[in-house]
């Protein structure tokens, strides 16, 4: 804990305490964090003298933001409307029966977290997918599990 | 990294920089210019980058060739994209392990592989890029220079030109001679509405103000669409010298960057060039000796589509909820921090370099009547060759499609073309003569928006178009205005319905009405244009609406509750490849006797379509009434899906 305060402050400290900074700061809390939690955004929003319900206000209202913590491994499904139109919908189906979690949500076991992306600038491989890192394209369901099966 | 690290205090110290960098490089040296953009990459296009820097060090041949890591070339459907300059010679689909014959017989012996060359549908092998169709059609007037820089590298960009036009605007012209020649020069902004960026800026330094912003969205929030990525990313001084010449135009010292985060590059790359330029006396004070002082920031964006519209970006630029808020006042008067505020897209920048330095009236012998100059494309979807195209305004939908785009992949029938993202419409088949400009394509009822050219085969269910823009929407909105909030939600759910085969007679003239209310009450251009898709499709595909509604029937074979999988018996030859594909085991036969689905454990994932052998294609999409007539059960949506 005390460790996660001393980079929430050190992050505030690299933005000059700057309340106009204020999503730039939860972009990087999030970056580091991969979540948000609440003892994270009360600090920020004493130090930064912003009410807590401003701060609530901006993390619920950007897609980026996760307010629980997000899995180990990421999944992330393009829907963007290249994907859509090559069946991007069907593939978000076939990875989430795979990590057995619905879109936009983390397994009980924090292990995968699956979600959905707008575009990510390669619709020429459509209908296209980030397992890790990892491009996958038009993957079949049966590539999908056995990636699914190679993360610990 | 050679980077320039002298101060240049004037014009004339800019020019021998020039000249040195210039002379420093034999024009005829081999370069390998190796794209790293996004879809590239995807494909390892990095290793390949790495693998040529080795093989050439094994020959001996590292300091005579040049490897450039580029942003994108643009024939993103065939990537990794690899050209070899001067002559062009343009290897695609590359490999990692393709750099050691890459060196060795075209560096090495001066020959060519063939094996990596395009091939054209009729078998024949283009070398040179110029020729290959897909590039040979286009006017590549702003995107064009991404093969020849590498964004980290400040010299690529000086030898090509760059910062002339900042010392011609700043030394030779006033602000507002800058301004009439952007106006003189027809110049309309790539973001979507298509507002003439020199009335822009003649309004927003008009406002008495002790200090103006000037603004580049690059928020890129059309799914589905990515020149501005590839611009930003490749070429990241283009945008900031057209954003130095903004603000010069409209008396700002203060420029900002507004880059959504999904894009870590190309904040990597303008964060990087911002250094550069820091460096080298180009920002800061006093720029060139022309008392001219200017910085720029970088905000990054942190995904909502709504924050790319103007009040609302600059909402979140002072750290608040990105939000639009009504336009009485307009943003050039009062925007960001309440001062006046001048916004342009990141296309639209990237030009004004080109129109201060060759002059407004070569650039307005490009387009047409309305639309001067070229626009870059995202031509993705189920055309052949996808990938960011430049074309004058005023091409044919036809030429783009078909000339560049090389038709629909796996001999489909064209249907239609989606342009404008989730504010623009579909133009059908009929249309395709269309001349694309921001007048044709908004008398078609559709509209230019960011350059999205989604390209629709038979196998697309326009309904489920509409749909899909709306469900994205739906998530979008900011939910301030009832219109927009509540109107988007209506119009989903009676969509959903009819994707699922649930329409009610009425529901057409119910849509019509909602959309109606929307486009005159909403209150930014999110609610006021989401309509567009489902009234286009409305008026371009109306029976397929129909079909779904009064027979039950997704003539295109894509709305799930619609369709039914089953197996030819006759077509059937056992090759057991769907019963072991299939993710739920619902399909069973013996080795080479037909195979027959079990409707009620199949989940629709269309596996097995696609992996039944194209010479046999037994696996056959069947109508809800012809699968009931098979015993199949009815399916109903899960309700609130
Ligand atoms: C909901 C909404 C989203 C928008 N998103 C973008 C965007 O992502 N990028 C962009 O350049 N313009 C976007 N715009 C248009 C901007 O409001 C603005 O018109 C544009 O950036 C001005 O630049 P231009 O004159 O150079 O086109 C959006 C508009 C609306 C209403
Ligand atoms: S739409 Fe999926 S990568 Fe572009
Ligand atoms: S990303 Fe390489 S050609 Fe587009």
């Amino acid at each position: 804990m005390l460790e996660t305060m001393g980079k929430v402050e050190e992050i505030i400290a690299l933005n000059d305490n700057d309340k106009e900074r204020l999503i730039q700061i939860l972009l990087e809390l999030q970056k580091e964090f991969r979540w948000l939690s609440r003892e994270v955004l009360e600090r920020v929003g004493k130090k930064l003298d912003v009410p807590i319900n401003h701060i609530y206000s901006l993390v619920t209202f950007y897609s980026h933001f996760s307010l629980v913590p997000k899995g180990r491994h990421v999944m992330s499904v393009c829907v963007g409307t290249a994907c859509h139109v090559r069946g991007a919908e069907r593939l978000l189906d076939s990875v989430a029966s795979a990590v057995k979690c619905k879109p936009g949500c983390t397994t009980s076991d924090e292990k995968f977290s699956l979600d959905t992306v707008n575009c990510l600038g390669a619709c020429a491989l459509g209908p296209v997918m980030v397992a890790d890192g990892e491009y996958m394209s038009n993957p079949t369901p049966d590539e999908i599990s056995r990636k699914v099966e190679s993360c610990e | 990294m050679s980077e320039v690290a002298i101060r240049i205090n004037t014009p004339e110290e800019l020019e021998s920089l020039r000249d040195k960098v210039i002379s420093a490089r034999d024009p005829d040296a081999t370069v390998v210019s190796v794209c790293t953009g996004p879809g590239c990459l995807a494909y390892k296009s990095h290793l390949v980058a790495e693998n040529i820097e080795a093989e050439l060090e094994k020959h001996g041949l590292a300091d005579k060739v040049r490897v450039s890591r580029t942003g994108c070339h643009g024939f993103c459907e065939r990537g990794p994209s690899v050209v070899i300059l001067p002559r062009q010679t343009c290897y695609l689909r590359v490999k990692p392990e393709d750099a050691e014959e890459i060196v060795k017989t075209t560096l090495v012996e001066g020959g060519v592989v063939e094996r990596l060359l395009y091939e054209g549908s009729d078998g024949v092998k283009i070398e040179l890029e110029q020729e290959i169709p897909f590039y040979k059609h286009q006017d590549k007037v702003v995107f064009g220079v991404n093969k020849y820089i590498d964004p980290m590298q400040m010299d690529d960009y000086l030898a090509g030109g760059g910062y002339r036009a900042l010392a011609k605007a700043l030394t030779k012209m006033t602000p507002k001679e800058v301004t009439e020649e952007v106006t003189k020069s027809g110049l309309r902004g790539r973001g979507g509405a298509g507002f003439p960026t020199g009335r822009k800026w003649d309004a927003t330094s008009r406002v008495e103000a002790d200090q103006r912003y000037v603004i580049v969205n690059a928020d890129e929030g059309d799914p589905g669409a990515y020149m501005d990525r590839g611009i930003l990313e490749g070429n990241p001084h283009s945008v900031i010298e057209g954003l130095m010449i903004a603000g010069y135009a409209v008396g700002s010292t203060e420029g900002y960057i507004y880059v959504r985060q999904e894009y870590p590059l190309a904040i990597d790359h303008v964060l990087y060039a911002i250094d550069v330029l820091r460096g080298m006396g180009l920002l800061g004070e006093n720029i060139l000796g022309s008392g001219f002082d200017f910085d720029i920031k970088v905000h990054k964006g942190a995904g909502a589509f709504v924050s790319g519209e103007s009040s609302a970006l600059m909402s979140a630029i002072e750290g608040r909820v990105g939000e639009p808020r009504p336009k009485y006042i307009r943003t050039s008067v009062s925007g960001l921090r309440g001062k006046p505020s001048s916004l342009n897209n990141v296309e639209t920048m990237a030009n004004v370099p080109l129109i201060i330095d060759r002059g407004a009236d070569w650039y307005a012998a490009m387009g047409t009547e309305g639309s001067k100059g070229t626009k870059i494309f995202s031509l993705v979807g189920k055309v052949l060759n996808t990938g960011l195209v430049e074309v004058p305004m005023g091409t044919t939908l036809k030429q783009i499609v078909f000339d560049i785009g090389g038709g629909m992949r796996g001999g489909k029938k064209f249907k239609g073309v989606q342009t404008g993202g989730p504010s623009g419409g579909v133009i059908p088949e009929a249309q395709l003569d269309l001349p694309v400009d921001f007048d044709q394509l908004a008398s078609a009822g559709s509209m230019m928006g960011s350059g999205g050219m989604i390209i629709m085969d038979e196998d697309t269910c326009m309904v489920d178009v509409a749909r899909y823009f709306l469900d994205f929407l739906a998530d979008e909105s900011c939910g301030k205005c009832v219109p927009c909030r509540e109107g988007i939600r209506q119009l989903v759910v009676v969509l959903k319905r009819i994707t699922a085969g649930e329409g009610r007679e009425g529901d057409i003239a119910l849509v019509e009405d909602i959309a109606e209310m929307m486009k005159d009450s909403a209150l930014c251009g999110l609610g006021q244009s989401a309509p567009n898709p489902v009234l286009s499709t409305l008026k371009y595909f109306r029976d397929e609406y129909i079909a779904h509604i009064e027979e039950e029937r997704c003539p295109a074979g894509v709305c799930k509750p619609l369709i039914a999988y089953w197996i030819d018996p006759d077509k059937c030859i056992g090759c057991q490849k769907c019963a072991k594909e299939c993710p739920v085991d619902a399909i069973s036969g013996e080795k080479k006797e037909p195979h027959t689905i079990d409707m009620e454990k199949c989940t629709k994932c269309d596996t097995c379509f696609r992996v039944c052998p194209t010479k046999v294609q037994a696996v056959t999409k069947i109508t809800r009434a012809e699968a009931e007539k098979l015993g199949a059960p009815r399916q109903v949506e899960e309700a609130g899906a």
